[in-house]
């Protein structure tokens, strides 16, 4: 840049800036100027040494939006600036008088090849705009980026996508959250899990930045304390974070709450679910075989992440039952196992299908255990309609169910159906629930085809010691 | 796409400290043995009989509990064991 004089980026593309070459060849000649052509260094050609700035670097540093742009510099500051043609404007910059007597008085420009997206993030990270701090990992030419993953411990035994600053930056654009705002201390380490690392752990998933949002709901609510993250990971049973998504979000960035809603083939479920899972381990340094302990584990470790059918339900969405509005955009943490099948081909009344999802949930973990962990019930389609046809709504299966999860201890006490779990024998003469009532939700998913609803049972009984469901709206 | 072959660190960047386990005392005569009850079931039986039979040694016995065995240690808990103590036994299995 001179310290005193006329700068003008322009671009061959623009037929503004081709409608102002005569007037800035004069310009040239008779107050100086020095051309950056965006596009094409042999543009205008009227003027010689047009500077080369297809690399946008000198646009970058000016901020140029709009081509032509026209700045005078003074004192090596910039002192005025314009942009398109505006024969008055030009004129009190250049301080030259009758500039393009031939043109329109006005005549708007075009945008600028550096605010192109992509093109502006390269120059953001070129220039070491991106305000992001993570560490650099620089990995060989040779080396192949996926491997280099693994080999540094990164991934949950999946191929991951390469975290490029590129990547993560055009993650970081789907929030308005700052990317050093901290969401929580991650256990096990209890280290800071801010969104950008977040964001690092969700382009490794595979997400999109539309599903940002989300993922950083799922990670508020797996770090608060009621959801008891350090438990879940080191406990010995089967566990990890379940989430279930509500409001219309779910439909807009494409989830699944429909045909095979717990299964695979859809992205944002997919990758929000891994998205959760990486960020635990790569931030807290959740590991399995080191602080994750599971016995077995559950394929669900790898992503469990879904959209409650809220459209197609005859009941008001779950997040009414945790507390919030209809409609609101939401996500809840839940930490579950796989999922157990309840199906009944056959019921034709509330009842019947209340003693069957009665009679599956009392086998979760053991018929003997009561209280068992929480329970979340994941109502189909076709058994939502007999149930709701039978003149029940959510509030009447949920209270129809504990009546029915509630038997004698003495029928479950040591020795009961041959098996030596059983209840305290001090409870003689007493009733027990299978879950408290609080620990029994109801979602409604899945295709329109089918009598099979599902199971998804947790790690212990409701308890503030111990793990507990947690719901945060989400914010954009 | 640029410089694919630079890549952000996903972790916290932090190395949790490392800390070896003390050595095991030749001897538990003259110390003060921590029996820590992390408060799973039936732990408690199995470390009365341990405090039991400590006692019948003449070894000193504090007892501890955690409110819960899902949550790490209440750091009061964990302070008062390292002023008052030199070795800790604990029940970890059901």
């Amino acid at each position: 840049m001179p310290e005193n004089g006329l700068v003008a980026v322009v671009k061959r593309d623009c037929p503004t800036c081709v409608m102002v070459a005569p007037v800035l060849e004069r310009l040239a000649r008779e107050t100086g100027l020095t051309v950056y052509s965006q596009d094409d260094p042999g543009f205008p050609e009227t003027i010689a040494d047009v500077a080369d700035d297809t690399a946008l670097d000198e646009s970058y540093r000016l901020g140029v939006e709009i081509v032509p742009t026209i700045v005078r510099f003074e004192g090596g500051a910039e002192a005025a600036r314009t942009y398109g043609w505006d024969r008055a404007a030009w004129e009190g910059i250049t301080g030259l008088a009758d500039l393009g007597p031939d043109l329109p008085a006005v005549k708007p420009g075009c945008g600028g090849l550096n605010q192109e997206p992509d093109r502006l993030a390269e120059l953001r990270i070129r220039h070491g705009d991106t305000g992001i701090g993570s560490r650099r990992v620089e990995i060989g030419v040779k080396e192949d980026p996926i491997e280099a993953c693994y080999e540094r411990g990164w991934t949950d035994g999946l191929p991951v996508v390469p975290p490029t600053e590129a990547r993560v930056l055009a993650m970081l654009d789907g929030t308005s959250r700052k990317p050093d705002e901290v969401l929580g201390a991650m256990p096990p380490n209890l280290d800071p899990c801010t969104v950008e690392k977040v964001a690092i752990n969700a382009v490794m998933a595979g997400c999109k930045p539309d599903y940002m949002p989300v993922l950083l709901a799922a990670m508020e609510a797996v770090l608060d304390d009621d959801f008891c993250l350090h438990g879940v990971l080191a406990t010995t049973r089967y566990v990890g974070p379940v989430v279930i998504v509500n409001g219309p979000v779910a439909r807009r960035i494409g989830m699944n709450s429909g045909v095979n809603a717990l299964g695979q083939g859809n992205r944002a479920n997919a990758t929000i679910g891994r998205a959760v899972q990486l960020a635990i381990r790569n931030i807290g340094g959740g590991k399995p075989g080191e602080i994750d302990r599971a016995t077995l584990g559950t394929p669900g470790k790898y992503t469990f992440c879904f959209a409650e059918d809220e459209e197609n339900s005859a009941w008001t969405p779950f997040t009414v039952d945790r507390g919030l509005k209809a409609g609101t955009d939401a996500v809840t943490v839940f930490a579950g196992n796989g999922l157990q099948g309840t199906s009944d081909e056959r019921a034709r009344t509330p009842e019947e299908l209340a003693a069957t999802f009665a009679t599956s949930i009392r086998a979760v973990d053991n018929i003997n255990k009561f209280p068992a962990p929480d329970v979340i019930l994941v109502i189909c389609p076709e058994h939502q309609r007999t149930i709701a046809e039978g003149g029940w709504d959510k509030a009447r299966l949920h209270a129809e169910l504990l009546e029915r999860l509630t038997v004698p201890a003495d029928s479950v006490m040591p020795g009961a159906h041959g098996i030596a779990e059983g209840v305290s024998r001090k409870l003689a003469g007493k009733t027990v629930c299978k879950v408290p009532p609080e620990g029994l939700m109801i979602v409604r998913a899945g295709g329109g085809a089918g009598k099979f609803s599902g199971i998804i049972s947790g790690w212990t009984p409701s308890n503030p010691n111990y793990s507990r469901a947690v719901t945060k709206e989400v914010t954009f | 796409m640029t410089s694919d072959n630079i890549l952000l660190d996903p972790t916290s960047e932090r190395q949790a400290p490392h800390r070896e386990r003390l050595g095991r005392p030749k001897s538990l005569e003259g110390l003060t043995v921590a029996v820590l009850d992390i408060s799973k079931p039936r732990g408690d039986v199995f470390l009365d009989r341990v405090a039991d039979r400590l006692g019948e040694h003449g070894i000193a016995v504090k007892r501890y509990r955690k409110p819960t065995v899902a949550r790490p240690a209440p750091l009061d808990i964990q302070q008062a064991i390292t002023d008052e103590c030199d070795v800790v036994v604990e029940g970890l299995a059901d």
